[in-house]
């Protein structure tokens, strides 16, 4: 009867954490399906940088949702957990040969720590104090390595080329498909680990604490606890991220790689697709990336940010107008259905 | 390193906090009166000193003549600022607001950049500049002078908000915007007067500004940071509190730079914000 009992508990847990759609599994399956065989259509090498940039910004984005969907804490500094990935796995080539593939593993080590050190006093501060703070951090962070000269200070390192060993070294010269590879995997690999980190408890726990921090509490969520976590997993996906660029880039510098707009495009890019959810940051990158990209195409790279020009009026219709993103376009009683 | 260089760096870091504090103000009374943080505050401040130049370069008017005007100009885009964006988020999530005056700065920053490309400019020979002596003590006049007037400022915002019947209204606006409709103050119209305030600060802030510093789209950003860590440190919504903050903001940021290192002045301000925030979350003045 007992053991009964609990099965039927579990099941119903089951059931309720878990609900999947059959046809919703297909579309993504094929849609995996497509990008896996895009390079073999011999596509131009603009347009496999143009879907390895929609990997890095969608998985980045990805992260800042974790933070500030899941858990409702607005962070305006995030970028310094992809400089973090950046400089800790080039400098770790450059410095002793050590092969990206591990530089990128402590990479997300000393993220997660660096996150919980100033997540401990930071995460405390709600709101606009904790945006504040982590502007602030944003910019302390750049100012740091800046200054500091074993990574090269201002003008940044190049990371050396080296011709053997592409894959342990992580460096392809010629071509940019086993760039687009490894990105995918990292893309789809992110996305999965979220959609299931949104529907764990953990998740559950996280949302408890964004909706009403207070109620959370009360149930015995300890909502610090939660928030720490919350801002390390973030972190630890934004890391590699930085790994991945300065390798794909081989030049690392503190403008670049703590670049405040990166921390900005990724707000934008959640806000637009729709905040709090798994599916936001990709469609918002699938439209602002290519907006920014093709821009830079047509009127120049320097000094017109004209894309950026267009973020902003974009985010501010958005926030007047569809304050929960462009995924709330998509009617309710579909997202139901599909259990998206 | 002299007694004199002390009492020089304290002095600039004043004269710079007088700055400060005015443009923390009209944060500080934007956020008193409808609990928005402006985060396109630094912009406005860039949008006021391109102002003044662009009237210097096109009219040859001096920053001390082209006040007024710039001022106007400031509190006219507060007001649409509020008619156009604010308006609509006033009962947002907190997300949705902080994304709104967020996008408006990128907006502004990159309109900026398109309009006047990303360089450097300054005005050449304004009517105050060189430097005076006193005592061994060097003081920048225009600095000296920006100052002087952002104290006037500040004196008048404070008369303002206390004294008169407007201000009164602002203030129980602030407080309880709904109760205070109940007695006929029109809230919405208090709101847009708040942003033609907050905004004017900002305005003066920049136009004296505009005598001595560079002029580019990015300026704003980091007196935006401190004008945001003033803010904290006097209280969200107190004057007087900006007033002292911004004061003590400059001395940490002259100072700071003066005994350890300049470069990492931005970080000194950041220690004093996270222990002011946690340690005392309402400010050296709020309540």
């Amino acid at each position: 009867m007992s053991t009964n009992n609990k099965i039927s508990l579990t099941q119903a847990q089951r059931e309720s954490l878990w609900p999947i759609n059959v046809k919703f599994l297909y579309t993504i399956a094929i849609a995996i399906i497509l990008l896996i065989i895009f390079p073999v259509f011999n596509p131009q090498a603009f347009h496999i940088h143009l879907m390895i940039m929609i990997f890095l910004y969608a998985t980045m984005s990805q992260s800042w949702n974790v933070i500030a969907g899941f858990s409702g804490q607005i962070s305006l500094g995030h970028v310094i957990f992809f400089g973090i990935g950046g400089y800790t796995s080039s400098f770790l080539f450059i410095q002793y040969g050590i092969s990206p593939w591990f530089g990128m593993f402590i990479g997300v080590i000393f993220s997660v720590i660096v996150a919980v050190i100033i997540g401990i006093p930071i995460l405390r501060l709600s709101g606009h104090y904790f945006a504040i703070a982590t502007l602030l951090i944003g910019f302390s962070f750049q100012t740091i390595f800046q200054r500091w000269d074993l990574v090269g200070a201002a003008s940044g390192i190049w990371i050396p080329l080296k011709w053997e060993n592409e894959w342990f070294n992580l460096q392809f010269h010629d071509s940019k498909v086993p760039y687009y590879y490894i990105f995918l995997i990292f893309f789809i690999s992110i996305y999965l680990f979220t959609w299931i980190l949104y529907r764990s408890k953990i998740g559950f726990k996280l949302r408890a604490v964004r909706d009403d921090p207070q109620a959370a509490l009360s149930l015995g969520i300890s909502v610090s606890k939660y928030k720490i976590i919350a801002f390390a997993i973030s972190a630890g996906m934004m890391s590699p991220m930085g790994s991945l660029f300065s390798q794909y880039i081989l030049v690392i510098d503190p403008d670049r790689m703590f670049n405040f707009e990166i921390s900005i495009i990724i707000l934008l890019i959640v806000v637009m697709g729709g905040i709090g959810n798994v599916w936001g940051p990709l469609l918002g990158t699938s439209l602002l990336i290519p907006l920014s990209e093709y821009s830079r195409i047509y009127f120049g790279g320097t000094g017109g940010s004209i894309d950026l020009i267009v973020y902003g009026l974009l985010i501010m219709l958005i926030c007047i107008f569809k304050p929960s993103g462009l995924i709330s376009l998509i009617p309710n009683k579909i997202m139901r259905q599909n259990k998206i | 390193m002299t007694i004199e260089i002390i009492i020089q760096a304290i002095v600039s870091g004043l004269l710079m906090g007088c700055i400060y504090a005015l443009i923390a103000a009209g944060l500080s009374l934007i956020f008193g009166l409808m609990g928005i943080v402006n985060f396109a505050h630094g912009e406005h401040l860039m949008l006021s000193m391109f102002f003044s130049f662009w009237l210097w370069k096109l009219l040859g008017l001096d920053p001390i003549f082209s006040l007024p005007i710039v001022l106007s100009i400031l509190a006219i885009s507060g007001i649409l600022t509020h008619y156009f964006l604010i308006r609509f988020i006033l009962k947002a999530t907190m997300l949705v607001q902080i994304c709104a005056t967020f996008g408006l700065s990128i907006f502004l920053r990159s309109f900026a950049q398109f309009l006047w490309t990303p360089d450097f400019r300054n005005i050449q020979k304004p009517l105050i500049e060189g430097r005076i002596e006193i005592l061994g003590i060097f003081i920048g006049q225009p600095q000296l002078f920006a100052s002087f007037v952002c104290l006037v400022a500040f004196l008048f915002l404070y008369l303002f908000v206390t004294k008169t019947e407007t201000g009164l209204a602002l203030q129980a606006t602030a407080q309880d915007y709904k109760a205070a409709e109940t007695l006929g103050i029109n809230s919405n119209k208090m709101f847009a007067l708040g942003w033609a305030i907050g905004l004017s600060c900002v305005g003066i802030a920049g136009s004296m500004m505009s005598n001595y510093y560079f002029i580019f789209p990015e300026v704003g950003i980091n007196f935006a940071l401190y004008a945001f860590v003033a803010v904290a440190l006097g209280g969200f919504g107190s004057i007087v509190g900006s007033l002292i903050a911004g004061l003590i903001v400059g001395l940490v940021e002259s100072l700071g730079g003066l005994l350890i290192d300049p470069s990492y002045k931005l970080i000194y301000i950041f220690i004093i914000y996270i222990v002011i925030v946690i340690y005392r979350p309402q400010g050296l003045f709020g309540k």
